[in-house]
C-alpha cells in the first residue's frame, strides 16, 4: 500500500510543517516515506508545495506526479493539481480559502473552512493542522496512532509551548 | 540498530561526514545546499570543529586546499555555479594528491541557471571540470541514507587513493526528508606520512606542490597518477541493478532520476514489458562492467537524466554502441516522470 | 675561527634562481632569519605564490605549500585552522595579494586570521615578463602599459597597507623597503614582529615590502634601489599602519 500526498498553498501556510507530522506519523508507524518540499523563493509568499509519500514498500520516486491525496490551501493549487489527482483519489479543500468547488466527479471531495475554524480557536496560522486533523478522520490510512506522539516528535524543544495549540486545531479538523 | 532519524538528504551529508571524522567545513552560501553549510555552523563549534564561511567559493575550496595539506579530513559544498568556481582548487587537490570531499548539490545551468534540481554538471563532474589531466570519484546518492553512507566512503576513498572525491547530489535528494540511520562507528583516520604538519626538526620538509616545469617530470606524474586511477576502476566502481535478471530493456539511471526510473520499471513490468535497471552509484569510476555485460542480453538502453543527455555518452562507451542507446532526459529543473520513460521504452518495445 | 656570517638554517642549500639585483634573495633570508630566531622552522609551514617567489618552497626547510595563483591567504587559513598550533606564513607578490588575490587578502584580514603575510612589492608581474601590476605606479612603463600607466584607463596604483589599515581585524601592518642597509635592518625587524605576533597569538599581520626588479624595469641593480628611493617610497610612505597591541598599550598609559 502506498500513499502519495501532495499539500499545496501560499508560502507561510504551514505547507511544509503540515506535511512533516504526516511523515513523523509514517515514521513512527514504520512505514517507509518521503518528504519533499518545493524551495527557493516562492517559500516567501508564493506558492509552495509539499509531497509526502508512504509505503509499505521503499519508495521510489519522491516527487508525487498523480496524488492520491490532494490538499489545497489556495485557489491557484486547486486550480493547477485538480487534474492530476488520480481517479478515485481525494481532494481535500479549505473551504474559507478556495472559492470554488472542485469539478471533477472521479474523486472524493471534501470541504472544512480550516482557516475560519482555526481562527476560532484564535491561532488563525494552524489551519494546516485542522487539515491534518480532517485527514486523519477521512482516510483510513492516515487513521490511528497517537497524535500527540507525532507532535512531540515534530515540535521542537524550542516550541515546546506550541503542543497544546497544535492539537487542539488537529482535534478540531477531527471532530468537524 | 541505530534509531532513525527524519532528516533532510542536506543535513544526513553533513551529520555523516561529522561522524567520519571531519571536523573542518569551509563553505559559501547557494541554493539548494545551504542546510548543509548551516548544519556546519551549527554543529562544529560545539564539538571543536571549524566552519568558516569563505569569502567565496573560490576561497572556500583553497581553505580546504589548505587544510587536506594539514591532512585532516575536510569538506566544502556548494551548488553547480558554485562548483565551477571552485574548479581551479580542485585541479590544484587533484594535481597535489589531496584528499577532500566536495560536495555539488545540482541545480539548472548554464550560467545562473535556476534552483531546481539537475544533473547536468555530470561531464564537469565525470570528465575533470577544471584544467588538466585528472579525474574525482564521484559518488551519486539516490537517496537521503545514500547521502549519509557515501559521504562516509568518499571521505575513505580519498584517504586511501588521495584523490578528491565528490558527491554529485541534486536539489531534490539534498532537500528531501526520509528515514535515515547513521551508524556511529569509528572513523577510518589514516596516517598521512606527506601531510605538512611542520617539520619538528625531525625529517625532510614535506612540499606540497602540482608545479613541474620539467615536461617529463610532469609526464610521468601524470603517468603515475593514472595507474592509480586504473586501480580505483577496478576496485570502486559501484552501482546498483534491479530486475536486471530477464530484462530486455535497461535503463540507466543515478540519483533522483533512477528514483523515477525504478517506478517506471514497476510500471512496465505490469504491462508485459520487461524492464529492468541499472543504477551507477560511483559514475567516476563508470559501472562499465555490468553494461558491458547487458548488451550482451538486453533489447536495448535509455539513458534517463536531468540533462540534455549526458551520461548517455559513457553508457555508449560502456556498452560499445552494440545495442542502441536512446536519451529520456528533462532539464533546466524540470524531473522527468515515469510516464516520460514509460512511453520512451514502449516506443522501442512497438519497434520491433 | 669565528663566523660571523652563515646561511640561516630555515633556508635549504637550493640556490636562488631570482635575477641579478633582485632583492627577493634579501627577504628570504629575513624571513629565515625571523624564523631561526623565533626557534619556529620545525611548526612552521609556508606557502609560496605563483609569481617571481613561487619556487620558494625550494628555499624554506620548513613544510611548504604551493598555492594557485593569489589564494595563498586562503590556504593558510585553512592550514591555520587545521592546525592552531603551526606557525603559517605566506609570501606573496603584488600581482599574487594585490590583484587576482585582493578578495583573499582583504578577507583574510578582516577576520583576523592568525597568519603572518610577507607581501613584496616590486610595482610589476615579474615572472611572467614585466607587466602592468595592480602597484605599478602612475606613469610606469611595462610590456602592458607600453605608453605609461595610464590612470584615466588603468586606474591607480593600490596601497595596500592603508587599504587594510581600514579593517578592524588586522593586528599589525607595516610597510618596509630593503633599497639600503638601514632599510634591510628595519625589514628585518618588522618581518620579525610579524611572527612573533602569530607565535604569541596576536593575530593578522601584513609586512610589505618594496623591492626591486631590475630586469623588468629595465635598470642596473643600483638604478633600481635608486627608483624604489625615488618613485616608490613618495607613492608608498614607509612606516607602521597597524600596531594594535602598541596602540592599546599607549591608550592605557
Amino acid at each position: 500500500m502506498t500513499t502519495n500526498i501532495l499539500i499545496a498553498g501560499f508560502g507561510g501556510q504551514g505547507i511544509l510543517f503540515a506535511g512533516k507530522v504526516l511523515a513523523y506519523k509514517g515514521l513512527l508507524e514504520d512505514k517507509q516515506l518521503s518528504w519533499l518540499p518545493s524551495y527557493g523563493p516562492e517559500m516567501r509568499g508564493g506558492t509552495a508545495n509539499c509531497n509526502i509519500i508512504i509505503s509499505d514498500e521503499p519508495v521510489g520516486s519522491p516527487i508525487v506526479f498523480e496524488p492520491d491525496i490532494l490538499v489545497v490551501m489556495n485557489r491557484p493549487s486547486l486550480d493547477k493539481y485538480e487534474k492530476e489527482v488520480v481517479p478515485g483519489g481525494m481532494i481535500l479543500v479549505d473551504s474559507a480559502m478556495v472559492d470554488r468547488k472542485v469539478e471533477r466527479t472521479d474523486v472524493r471531495a471534501v470541504y472544512i473552512p480550516a482557516t475560519t475554524l482555526a481562527s476560532q480557536l484564535g491561532t488563525p496560522g494552524l489551519a494546516n493542522m485542522v487539515l491534518v486533523g480532517k485527514l486523519m478522520k477521512e482516510c483510513p490510512e492516515l487513521a490511528g496512532g497517537s497524535i500527540e506522539e507525532v507532535l512531540h516528535k515534530v515540535i521542537s524543544a524550542r516550541h515546546a509551548d506550541l503542543f497544546e495549540s497544535n492539537l487542539n486545531a488537529v482535534k478540531k479538523g477531527m471532530e468537524y | 540498530m541505530a534509531e532513525k532519524f527524519l532528516m533532510k538528504g542536506n543535513e544526513a551529508l553533513a551529520e555523516a561526514a561529522i561522524r567520519a571524522g571531519c571536523r573542518i567545513y569551509f563553505g559559501y552560501p547557494i541554493t539548494p545546499q545551504t542546510e548543509l553549510a548551516a548544519y556546519m555552523a551549527k554543529r562544529m563549534p560545539k564539538i571543536g570543529g571549524v566552519f568558516v564561511q569563505a569569502e567565496s567559493e573560490v576561497a572556500a575550496i583553497n581553505m580546504v586546499y589548505g587544510a587536506a595539506s594539514a591532512g585532516k579530513r575536510v569538506m566544502t559544498s556548494s551548488s553547480s555555479p558554485g562548483v565551477s568556481l571552485k574548479q581551479e582548487g580542485i585541479s590544484y587537490l587533484a594535481g597535489s594528491d589531496l584528499p577532500a570531499v566536495i560536495v555539488n548539490v545540482q541545480r539548472g545551468g548554464p550560467g545562473l541557471g535556476g534552483i531546481q534540481p539537475s544533473q547536468s554538471d555530470y561531464f564537469q563532474a565525470t570528465k575533470g571540470g577544471g584544467h588538466g589531466d585528472y579525474h574525482l570519484i564521484v559518488l551519486t546518492p539516490a537517496s537521503v541514507q545514500e547521502m549519509a553512507d557515501l559521504t562516509g566512503l568518499a571521505f575513505d576513498l580519498a584517504d586511501r587513493y588521495r584523490v578528491p572525491s565528490m558527491i554529485l547530489a541534486d536539489g531534490t535528494i539534498g532537500q528531501m526528508m526520509e528515514p535515515v540511520e547513521i551508524e556511529e562507528t569509528e572513523p577510518h583516520l589514516i596516517e598521512k606520512p606527506w601531510a605538512v604538519t611542520g617539520t619538528q626538526m625531525k625529517r625532510k620538509h614535506n612540499v606540497i606542490n602540482s608545479l613541474y616545469l620539467d615536461p617529463e617530470e610532469l609526464e610521468q606524474t601524470n603517468i603515475d597518477r593514472f595507474a592509480r586511477y586504473e586501480t580505483i576502476k577496478q576496485n570502486e566502481a559501484r552501482w546498483e541493478e534491479y530486475m536486471m535478471e530477464d530484462a530486455d530493456y535497461c535503463l540507466v539511471a543515478f540519483g533522483i532520476a533512477s528514483r523515477v526510473a525504478k517506478n517506471a520499471v514497476v510500471s512496465l513490468r505490469a504491462k508485459g514489458i520487461k524492464a529492468g535497471l541499472i543504477r551507477p552509484i560511483t559514475v567516476w569510476p563508470f559501472p562499465e562492467k555490468p553494461l558491458a555485460e547487458a548488451a550482451d542480453r538486453v533489447k536495448a538502453f535509455v539513458s534517463v537524466e536531468l540533462s540534455m543527455g549526458q551520461m548517455i555518452e559513457d553508457v555508449k562507451l560502456a556498452t560499445g554502441s552494440r545495442k542502441p542507446v536512446v536519451l529520456c532526459s528533462r532539464t533546466g529543473g524540470v524531473i522527468p516522470g515515469p510516464d516520460q520513460i514509460i512511453e520512451t521504452v514502449e516506443k522501442l518495445a512497438g519497434g520491433r | 675561527m669565528a663566523v660571523v656570517f652563515e646561511r640561516p638554517r630555515s633556508l635549504t642549500q637550493a640556490e636562488f634562481h631570482y635575477c641579478p639585483g633582485c632583492t627577493h634573495g634579501i627577504i628570504h633570508r629575513l624571513v629565515a632569519e625571523a624564523i631561526d630566531k623565533l626557534g619556529i622552522e620545525g611548526r612552521t609551514v609556508g606557502i609560496a605564490p605563483v609569481g617571481c617567489a613561487v619556487f620558494a618552497y625550494n628555499y624554506f626547510n620548513c613544510d611548504m605549500i604551493e598555492a594557485a595563483h593569489g589564494r595563498a591567504p586562503a590556504v593558510a587559513t585553512g592550514v591555520k585552522r587545521a592546525l592552531p598550533d603551526n606557525i603559517v606564513f605566506t609570501y606573496q607578490g603584488d600581482g599574487d595579494l594585490a590583484s587576482i588575490g585582493m578578495a583573499e587578502t582583504v578577507h583574510s584580514a578582516t577576520r583576523g586570521e592568525n597568519i603572518t603575510i610577507i607581501f613584496v612589492n616590486n610595482a610589476i608581474y615579474g615572472m611572467t615578463g614585466g607587466q602592468m601590476a595592480p602597484t605599478s605606479l602612475p606613469g610606469q612603463v611595462t610590456q602592458t602599459s607600453p605608453y605609461g600607466r595610464d590612470t584615466r584607463t588603468a586606474g591607480w596604483p593600490v596601497r595596500v597597507c592603508e587599504l587594510l589599515a581600514t579593517l578592524n581585524g588586522p593586528e599589525y601592518i607595516e610597510r618596509v623597503a630593503v633599497n639600503n642597509v638601514k632599510n634591510v635592518n628595519n625589514a628585518k625587524r618588522a618581518i620579525e614582529k610579524a611572527f612573533r605576533n602569530q607565535v604569541e597569538g596576536k593575530g593578522f599581520s601584513l609586512v610589505e615590502v618594496l623591492s626591486s626588479c631590475p630586469t623588468n624595469w629595465g635598470m642596473t641593480p643600483q638604478k633600481a634601489l635608486q627608483w624604489v628611493d625615488e618613485k616608490m617610497i613618495p607613492y608608498y610612505p614607509l612606516g607602521v599602519f597597524r600596531d594594535r597591541s602598541r596602540e592599546e598599550a599607549a591608550n592605557d598609559d
